[in-house]
């Protein structure tokens, strides 16, 4: 009886682990509860407050302080408006399972393309190539999402990748779940939609994180000229 | 042998609980079909297969159980990255609604990601946009009402309505033909892919095809040129991002069915 009753103590506890929802447990907890708010009018000055109660003087809803500080000497911890509260997994080109915190660390450029695409993509691809050639740091990851995971496998970006020339340590394909990528779309603000069974029609914008995963900047558009998003870039990684 | 049975029905039951733990809101089925949606598809219009979906948008009451059993989902410990300032904005803490919420109104003032999240905390999902278009057709007598001019009439003089986010739910609209309450006349509703309605024709021309939202000229493309209700339902998906939280913004919840 007290090994079932063990047993089942062990089993429940599995299941409860199980549960699907709540995915990204109890990240940043203890760095979201010592927040500090601050009115946005400043009525009070640089007055802070410990609870998100209205500003006294004017009633206003609070803003939190974003604390920097505490990002710089503490590399674990991960800010809240970062992307690597994200907990989906995917794919690379070389068939590797990450998140996308292991990427942490590395200027990101993302864009979100399929390999089929023969519309807007070989130019979104084309201008990430551009942006590659122009920025000289060697540590920036090129980033290409797929919108359509189920055709873009591990080996289907693998070729996709060779055949563009792109097939080394700084471009990283990945191939994620029909959830997690209509998620991560909202994270960039990308739109994209199924129009046949071959074709998407998408967003076209270039997005580059910090390496703490914060969004820095966006292009937007087609053959944009990429001298600002060069610039941004530079100034990240110095 | 016998008590190794016995076990593992324990587990079952167990499971069971863990996965409906939650107060199980009422279901509804809607029967499967062909429709075609105001944007989006070809003629040949899209095919819905059979789901559930909540008979009723979630409430206040029901979402504040939420948080206190989901901590990150509260006011104040919510990341950034999923949520606006604007989350929750008319509650007064992390846990409690404050005066002027109606617990049995609809939640609004939450981001896509909560809504999400939410769902899948009862073993649900969102509906996609398409599901959510086909069962919002349905009049109280018919599946399909997309041509019923009074109905679409009815429907645009709902939008016209001030602060119906205040009202309860499944008491001041109708019951449609699946048993449905509250698709129109309350509050806008989250659907999983509402980032697929592609804008084009605006200053930033971002956006590779999908010319027939919007443009003028171009809107001639969109399937039933009277429903001016779904014109706004689609432009006003088009407009916003999944971390915003808006006062005539909520969401209900729907699943696949397995039968």
């Amino acid at each position: 009886m007290k090994a079932i009753t063990i047993r089942l103590s062990f089993l429940l506890a599995i299941i409860i682990g199980l549960n699907a929802c709540g995915t990204d447990e109890k990240i940043n907890t203890e760095e979201t509860v010592t927040a500090e708010y601050i009115c946005p009018m400043k009525c009070e000055g640089d007055k802070t407050y410990s609870e998100n109660v209205g500003c006294p003087v004017c009633k206003m809803d609070l803003r939190i302080v974003e604390n920097k500080m505490n990002e710089e000497v503490d590399e674990n911890t991960i800010s809240s408006g970062s992307i690597f509260n994200l907990t989906s997994k995917w794919k690379t080109q070389n068939d590797e399972t990450i998140e996308l915190k292991d990427l942490k660390g590395q200027v990101l450029v993302v864009v979100m393309v399929y390999t089929s695409c023969k519309a807007a993509c070989p130019r979104l691809v084309a201008d990430m190539r551009g942006i590659h050639e122009k920025v000289e740091n060697k540590d920036v990851k090129y980033v290409l999402v797929s919108i359509d995971p189920e055709t873009d496998t591990p080996e289907k970006l693998k070729a996709f990748a060779i055949e563009n020339e792109m097939d080394n340590e700084q471009w990283v394909f990945l191939q994620g779940t029909v959830d997690d990528v209509r998620e991560f779309s909202n994270v960039l603000a990308v739109k994209y939609k199924q129009i046949s069974p071959i074709d998407f029609s998408h967003s076209n914008i270039i997005t580059v994180f910090n390496p703490a995963g914060e969004l820095h900047f966006q292009q937007e558009g087609l053959g944009v000229n990429n001298e600002e998003i060069v610039s941004e870039i530079n100034e990240l990684v110095q | 042998m016998k008590g190794l049975k016995i076990y593992f029905w324990v587990v079952f039951a167990l499971f069971q609980l863990n996965g409906t733990s939650q107060n199980n809101a009422e279901m509804k089925e809607i029967k499967r079909g062909a429709f075609v949606p105001l944007f989006g598809s070809d003629s040949n219009g899209v095919f819905v297969k059979d789901f559930l979906l909540d008979v009723y948008p979630v409430s206040n009451q029901e979402y504040l159980d939420f948080v206190k059993q989901y901590p990150k989902w509260q006011k104040s410990k919510v990341l950034s990255i999923f949520a606006d300032n604007n989350y929750l904005r008319k509650w007064k803490g992390d846990t409690e609604l404050g005066d002027l919420v109606n617990p049995k109104a609809a939640i609004t003032n939450v981001s896509w990601y909560a809504a999400k999240d939410y769902c899948a905390c009862q073993g649900k999902r969102l509906p996609s946009l398409d599901e959510w278009e086909y069962a919002a057709m349905a009049s109280e007598t018919k599946p399909n009402a997309q041509r019923d001019s009074l109905f679409n009439l009815r429907i645009i003089e709902s939008y016209e309505l001030p602060k119906t986010y205040k009202h309860s739910i499944g008491s001041t609209t109708y019951k449609n033909y699946w048993g449905i309450w509250d698709l129109h006349g309350l509050v806008w509703e989250w659907t999983s892919d509402f980032n697929s309605v592609l804008i084009s024709g605006e200053s930033r021309q971002d956006v590779d095809t999908e010319r027939n939202l919007f443009c003028g000229s171009a809107s001639i493309n969109a399937s039933n040129l009277m429903d001016y209700a779904a014109f706004m339902r689609y432009a006003f998906r088009g407009s916003i991002k999944a971390n915003y939280g808006i006062q005539t913004l909520g969401f209900r919840c729907a699943k696949s069915n397995k039968k």
